[in-house]
């Protein structure tokens, strides 16, 4: 589904590498997680692969089932399937919640090819879904994100994860901000979305967020790199002793 | 305030003086009179005036209009096409009574100034000249007092009750050197409702005044749209009185235009009156479109709202003059005002006066100005899920005027006026894609 060869990318404003040859490839129906110190590169990765401006790659390559991601706008690569969830979903006074969902579903369908989906389709779908994540009527009313809390914030992203039914689910840190409670809610919301023809990519700091979404592969990334990688277990060592002695055992 | 009072002209001007004023009824004729003396006193605008610095006054008091052709809008139905109003129809500055509906239907007593002399209209003559010559104190408006003086034509509209149907008045543009001039009268009596729109490029030239005394609890709506012909220069006036309880909303949308100057001058002398004033503003390239807006609260418990935003790309230029006073009578003012642009490219520039003058001890007033690009992180966010740049663009310039648009009261008017943006931001990325193709 996805993979990624030997990714270099550095900062454009200054001469800066932050990552430095990463190699990864996450099957379709398999849920990988990605765990790092802080400024390891896990973010920028994220970043990297939805499109941001900012970074320059400078070698190697990620593909979505094939399609070179990086040549593409980031309308074209959401279309394509692939969706990040933020970690600061950004608030946008003055766009209606529905509007904007419709309008984001909309334009991938007709990227697609497909055939636009209908207002009452769509208002059923989204209340239903919205339910399942205890979003209620007065947020999806609200403009996007705004006046949300983190745990509002987090939970209106796999809203849209769910409307938008990506191939390729990268979360960048959704755990970070949230109760457990809240925890509970957006890890149901992606174990929900779990299928055979779908990966998930989910970057976190802590383990705890992996005793929720049941990962198939942990990697650990460390200076803009995938220096280990391993099965369910390794989130555990972390978890036990840090990433301290994994990353001197590493090098 | 001494340095905003009018300029006396050293020498009388022969543009002035040299004016022969329509002929009509007695009350005209003194209307008139007075509103030329008021010109002759405060002389014609130029750019040392201080509310003149920004926008160049030259082409609107020039003796010839400067030519421009007449608009095709091509596809774009007319403004407030599918509101069944009744359309009052103006080919350059003339009433064209064969293109309108008949004005009985609007349930309101409708006259044409032009008529006006031969007419016994005992309100029209507290009305016509008598709220713009209040609003020439402390800032002279010479170009409102040359209308009053000159006007041939426009509609007086009197209400007693709720007006069956809007009126509209739709403003042809036809003759490449038309210089038009109207002035509209329109009087509400207590707890009386109407809704006024305007629409159409009007002239080559567009010199318009209303003067609207607003009784007490009474409703006065106004929507109007301006545009998309780029060569008009055009000066508006709004001048209203707005009585106790009473509510005045008035909207903007301007598209286009090398020179558009639009002043409200609103007074509100009753309790609890409101005033909500309201533009929106998009230009590309040759554009200069300027606000000028003054509100005196004269009595307690009122409230008004300024709220413009304009949005700006390829060397377009806005201005903005706001002011709120508030009286010492005025307690209990509640004021605010907005005034903000969106900059699409570094050619394009905002000029922003925002003023409060507060002499009552009890009152909430609060003004905001901003510039700004649109945002680069809410951008991302939204082609992140999907939404094409373009489409992304324009949702955040929609999302940036939606609390202009917000003061339409009527959902209706506001959606037209919604889909009338979103035409105009849709042709203009057009443009800069053709240009990227060369």
């Amino acid at each position: 589904m996805l993979e990624i060869r030997n990714l270099h990318v550095k900062l454009e404003e200054e001469d800066k590498a932050i990552l430095k040859g990463v190699d990864l490839s996450v099957p379709a129906g398999a849920v990988h997680a990605i765990m790092g110190p802080n400024g390891s590169g896990k973010s920028t990765l994220s970043y990297v692969l939805a499109g941001r401006a900012g970074y320059v790659v400078t070698d190697g390559s990620a593909t979505l089932e094939g399609a070179d991601l990086l040549a593409m706008a980031p309308e074209d690569r959401a279309a394509a399937g692939l969706f990040l969830a933020f970690q600061y979903p950004v608030e946008i006074p003055g766009v209606g919640n529905m509007t904007f969902l419709r309008t984001a579903v909309n334009a991938q369908r007709k990227a697609r090819g497909e055939d636009e989906m209908g207002a009452a389709e769509f208002l059923k779908a989204v209340r239903a879904k919205a339910a399942d994540l205890k979003i209620d009527a007065e947020m999806l009313k609200r403009p996007v994100n705004v006046g949300f809390s983190g745990g509002e914030k987090k939970r209106n992203e796999i809203l849209q994860m769910a409307m938008l039914a990506p191939k390729m689910c990268i979360l960048d840190e959704t755990d970070s901000g949230l109760d457990v409670d809240a925890m509970k809610l957006v890890a149901d919301g992606v174990n929900a979305l779990r299928d055979a023809g779908r990966g998930f990519l989910v970057i976190t700091h802590y383990q705890r967020l992996l005793d929720h979404i049941r990962p198939d592969v942990v990697h650990i990334m460390s200076d803009g790199r995938i220096v280990k990688s391993g099965g369910p277990d390794l989130a555990l060592e972390v978890e036990e002793n840090g990433y301290v002695d994994l990353l001197a055992e590493a090098s | 305030m001494a340095a905003s009072r009018a300029r006396k002209p050293a020498a009388p001007e022969p543009r002035i003086e040299g004016l022969v004023l329509p002929s009509g009824g007695a009350w005209a004729r003194a209307a008139r009179t007075g509103a030329h003396e008021r010109l002759r006193a405060a002389g014609l605008p130029v750019r040392r005036d201080e509310y003149w610095k920004w926008t160049d006054p030259t082409p609107l008091t020039a003796e010839q209009a400067p030519p421009a052709a007449a608009f095709d809008p091509g596809d774009e139905a007319p403004a407030f096409d599918d509101i069944p109003a009744v359309r009052l129809v103006f080919t350059d500055g003339v009433f064209d009574a064969a293109a309108s509906d008949d004005p009985a239907l609007a349930g309101v007593e409708i006259a044409r100034l032009a008529d006006a002399g031969q007419a016994d209209l005992h309100w029209a003559r507290e009305v016509y000249g008598v709220i713009e010559a209040a609003g020439q104190v402390p800032v002279a408006r010479p170009l409102a007092a040359l209308n009053t003086a000159m006007a041939p034509d426009g509609v007086l509209i009197r209400v007693a009750g709720k007006a069956a149907r809007p009126v509209s008045l739709v403003y042809r543009h036809v003759s490449e050197t038309s210089d038009a001039m109207l002035h509209h009268c329109i009087r509400l009596e207590p707890g009386a409702e109407l809704t006024l729109l305007e629409s159409g490029p009007a002239a080559a030239r567009f010199n318009n005044v209303i003067e609207v005394e607003v009784g007490a609890g009474a409703a006065f709506h106004h929507v109007r749209t301006q545009g998309r012909d780029h060569d008009r220069r055009a000066v508006t006036h709004l001048f209203a009185r707005v009585g106790a309880g009473a509510l005045l909303k008035t909207f903007t949308l301007t598209a286009n235009g090398v020179l558009t100057r639009n002043e409200a001058v609103v007074e509100l002398v009753g309790e609890g009156g409101s005033a909500h004033i309201a533009g929106a503003a998009v230009g590309d390239g040759a554009f200069h479109h300027d606000d000028t807006v003054f509100v005196r609260h004269a009595a307690p418990g009122c409230e008004s709202r300024q709220v413009f935003k304009k949005v700006l790309k390829n060397g377009a230029r806005g201005v903005f003059q706001g002011k709120i006073l508030v009286e010492r009578a005025a307690q209990k003012t509640d004021g605010y005002q907005i005034s903000q642009s969106l900059l699409l490219d570094e050619d394009s520039q905002f000029l922003a006066k925002p003023e409060l003058e507060i002499y009552a001890d009890d009152v909430k007033c609060s003004h905001g100005s901003t510039s700004g690009d649109i945002d680069e992180t809410a951008l991302f966010y939204l082609r992140s899920r999907g939404l094409p740049l373009s489409e992304a663009q324009a949702l955040l310039v929609l999302a940036f005027v939606a609390e202009a648009i917000d003061e339409i009261a009527s959902e209706r008017l506001a959606s037209d006026i919604r889909g009338r943006l979103d035409g105009w931001l849709a042709r203009h990325r057009d443009q800069d894609r053709d240009q990227d193709r060369g």
